[in-house]
């Protein structure tokens, strides 16, 4: 590069994701001087107010963390109130807990996909240019979305904060009528997923190869979502309930947003981290479509979170059809819980990533401390790794506007959300 | 607006879960006939960025919990002609506003324990307590329904409905069982805002009171009820303090039930 210049970059205001956040960058002598995801958006609280409540108030509670992923909230709770209760709920709960989930992957991933991320990718500002071009692919994002939305409102009766979880299971088991009527859509969508598998492993993705540790649940037989042990791609395996002796939350000035480090350094959680560690755990099919198509994972090409998405659509499709196929209604969808003194730990793979929660509940099952570690401030530091990294893979020397729009391109690909980061800040009180 | 010229939209975010905004999200393909019938001009999480445009309709989701967020609201009712709330944290300030009931002592050391980044209000709360409001959606979340309508009366220049009677008459409408007589649960649809579909009932469960307070509540007698089934004051109080425990009619209720 021949003219060196001075370069302040501001983006105020991320478009296309979850909650507000902006972005800093100063390039000095064609050399990255400063780079922050600032985040900004207010911290509200959670934890404090979880302070003195019921366990029964905590799934509905941990629900308004965020309204994308509010399913992973609820499981992570009743999963870690359970384990404190020595409850368990037995395989009717687990399998609809399971099926509540893929639905909750496949609305988040096709949300993203065609909402926030694609646009980067074709050339478009938005869905709404995007559609007009590619119609067909984005009503097929939208209903595969809806079909989502549809598997949550099964067994939560709405998709944004649903109504159905309770620690023991369900309050309400859905009639067959109604698995009868979505099974067929659910069938329906498995095909719309193998198609859009193929579409993107079409799109030309930027090559951008990085180094990076990914962390992710892993369970012996299944891919992960309500459980497993706790892994890294650099050979960490640890019970859920020591993720404390190995990952540490800092608070840094420009963010709202603890940021979560491992081993003292910035890691990688969500779909590509999932994939890299737990592709043997995927169905065949899926595993098959991934060898026609040509995807290979893991992959160290933190572009391929966009295939990731797509393969974990395909493979939540496949789990939910089989489980709705071998639905059996049940008069009793909960177990009766008996509160105990105690602490429960959850980890649960929520579509962005591992979300940990921690409760110490007293003898009447009242929370008397709670702790969450959401998957957005596990990735911050890795968001920021990346950005330099990449841009200046891409190079300095490209103008303002492509610069911006690559750094953008970077932040949306972790599909960030913000929202889930901002839950609390802790901050020690000094009392005298 | 003019006639040749399509309305102007803006979707603001505030203090907030980013739920209802996906009323709009998850509306498919009504989304792409939205965007055919006006012309979107904010709304960060979709794609357009102008937070300083001048707008027909702009609707607000979450609470004011920052005085940078003071000064924004302002901003954006002197740019919209109608400002609509977008559910519960807009409209009675959200879960979060569980804030203005704790140790207020402790919070506010703990806040500016570092004021050098953390700015932030010893409330959360409602934006019709800082600029006039001209439509109130309530829910937790609201649903879609709900607001494509509102978006349509609005262009239509009709004045939305507004439902203020009670889940315990949707759940007359819908048949359901009542959980309260059945199963002696502390159900909230007596004094709670219709506009969900008695989904919690209907799911055999009690409504914890995510739409806020109906019309004309009878929150004194339902309290006593709950009393009736066994509930502590504490949890009482609990019941009334939960999702719209920002709503004057709720936090009155509690208070009724013992001080924090």
């Amino acid at each position: 590069m021949s003219e060196q210049r001075d370069i302040r970059i501001r983006v105020p205001v991320l478009a296309r994701v979850e909650g507000e956040g902006a972005l800093n960058l100063t390039i000095h002598d064609g050399d990255i001087e400063q780079l922050q995801l600032q985040i900004y958006e207010p911290p509200r609280y959670f934890e404090k107010f979880l302070e003195g409540r019921s366990y029964t108030e905590v799934p509905d509670m941990v629900a308004r963390i965020c309204g994308i992923c509010p399913v992973a909230y609820q499981m992570s709770a009743v999963h870690a109130i359970e384990q404190a209760f020595g409850v368990d709920p037995g395989p009717w709960v687990r399998d609809m807990r399971r099926l509540l989930y893929c639905g909750e992957w496949i609305q988040s991933h096709a949300l993203h996909i065609h909402l926030l991320a694609l646009p980067d990718f074709l050339g478009f500002d938005s869905v709404t240019g995007m559609a007009a071009e590619h119609a067909e692919e984005v009503r097929r994002g939208l209903r595969l979305q809806q079909l989502g939305n549809d598997i949550i409102a099964l067994l939560g009766a709405r998709s944004v904060h649903p109504v159905g979880s309770r620690v023991g299971g369900f309050h309400h088991a859905p009639d067959q009528a109604a698995v009868d009527a979505l099974l067929p859509r659910v069938a329906r969508g498995v095909e719309e997923a193998a198609a859009l598998l193929r579409w993107c492993a079409g799109i030309a993705l930027p090559d951008d190869h990085q180094a990076f540790t990914s962390v992710a649940l892993r369970h012996p037989a299944e891919y992960p979502m309500n459980r497993g042990r706790l892994v890294a791609s650099d050979g960490l395996d640890i019970d859920i309930a020591d993720f404390d002796d190995h990952f540490e939350e800092q608070h840094v000035p420009h963010s709202t947003a603890l940021h979560a480090r491992y081993h003292d350094r910035p890691y990688l959680v969500g779909p590509l981290a999932r994939i890299n560690l737990d592709a043997d755990r995927l169905r065949p099919e899926v595993r098959q479509l991934l060898v026609e198509t040509g995807v290979r994972f893991p992959s160290d090409n933190m572009f391929h979170s966009l295939l990731a998405r797509a393969v974990e659509i395909h493979e939540s499709l496949l789990e939910a059809r089989d489980l709705l196929a071998a639905y059996r209604h049940t008069d009793r969808p909960w177990v009766p819980v008996t509160p105990r003194a105690g602490v429960g730990f959850g980890c649960t793979e929520a579509p962005r990533g591992v979300l940990w929660h921690r409760y110490e509940l007293d003898e009447a099952g009242r929370v008397v401390t709670a702790r969450i570690v959401p998957p957005t401030s596990q990735n911050q530091g890795r968001i920021e790794q990346d950005l330099r990294d990449s841009l200046l893979a891409f190079g300095l020397d490209h103008d303002d506007a492509a610069l911006r729009l690559r750094a953008e391109t970077v932040i949306r690909n972790y599909d960030p959300c913000i929202s889930c980061a901002t839950h609390f800040l802790r901050l020690e009180v000094e009392r005298r | 607006m003019t006639a040749d010229a399509k309305p102007r939209v803006a979707v603001h975010k505030f203090s907030s879960c980013d739920g209802c905004q996906l009323a709009f999200l998850n509306a498919g393909e009504a989304l792409l006939e939205l965007a055919g019938l006006v012309d979107i001009v904010h709304f960060a999480e979709a794609g357009p960025v102008d937070p300083a445009a001048v707008v027909d309709i702009a609707f607000v989701e979450g609470s004011i919990s920052t005085p940078e967020e003071r000064e924004r609201i302002a901003a954006v009712r002197a740019n919209s002609r109608y400002l609509v709330t977008l559910g519960a944290c807009a409209t009675s300030g959200g879960l979060q506003a569980l804030r203005g009931l704790a140790d207020v002592n402790d919070w506010t050391e703990a806040i500016y324990a570092s004021p050098e980044y953390i700015h932030s209000l010893a409330e959360a709360s409602p934006i019709a307590d800082h600029v006039k409001v001209d439509l109130q959606l309530w829910g937790c979340p609201v649903n879609g329904r709900q607001v494509l309508a509102a978006v349509a009366s609005l262009l239509q220049g009709v004045p939305p409905v507004d439902d203020r009677g009670k889940v315990c008459q949707q759940c007359k409408r819908e048949q359901a069982v009542c959980v309260m007589v059945t199963q002696g649960l502390p159900c909230m649809g007596p004094v709670t805002r219709t506009g969900c579909g008695a989904l919690c009932p209907r799911f055999g469960r009690d409504c914890y009171a995510c739409f806020g307070p109906a019309e004309n509540s009878n929150t004194t007698a339902l309290g006593r009820r709950l009393e009736g089934l066994g509930l502590p004051p504490e949890a009482i109080r609990r019941r009334f303090l939960f999702i719209s425990n920002g709503a004057p009619e709720f936090r009155a209720a509690a208070a009724q039930w013992g001080e924090e």
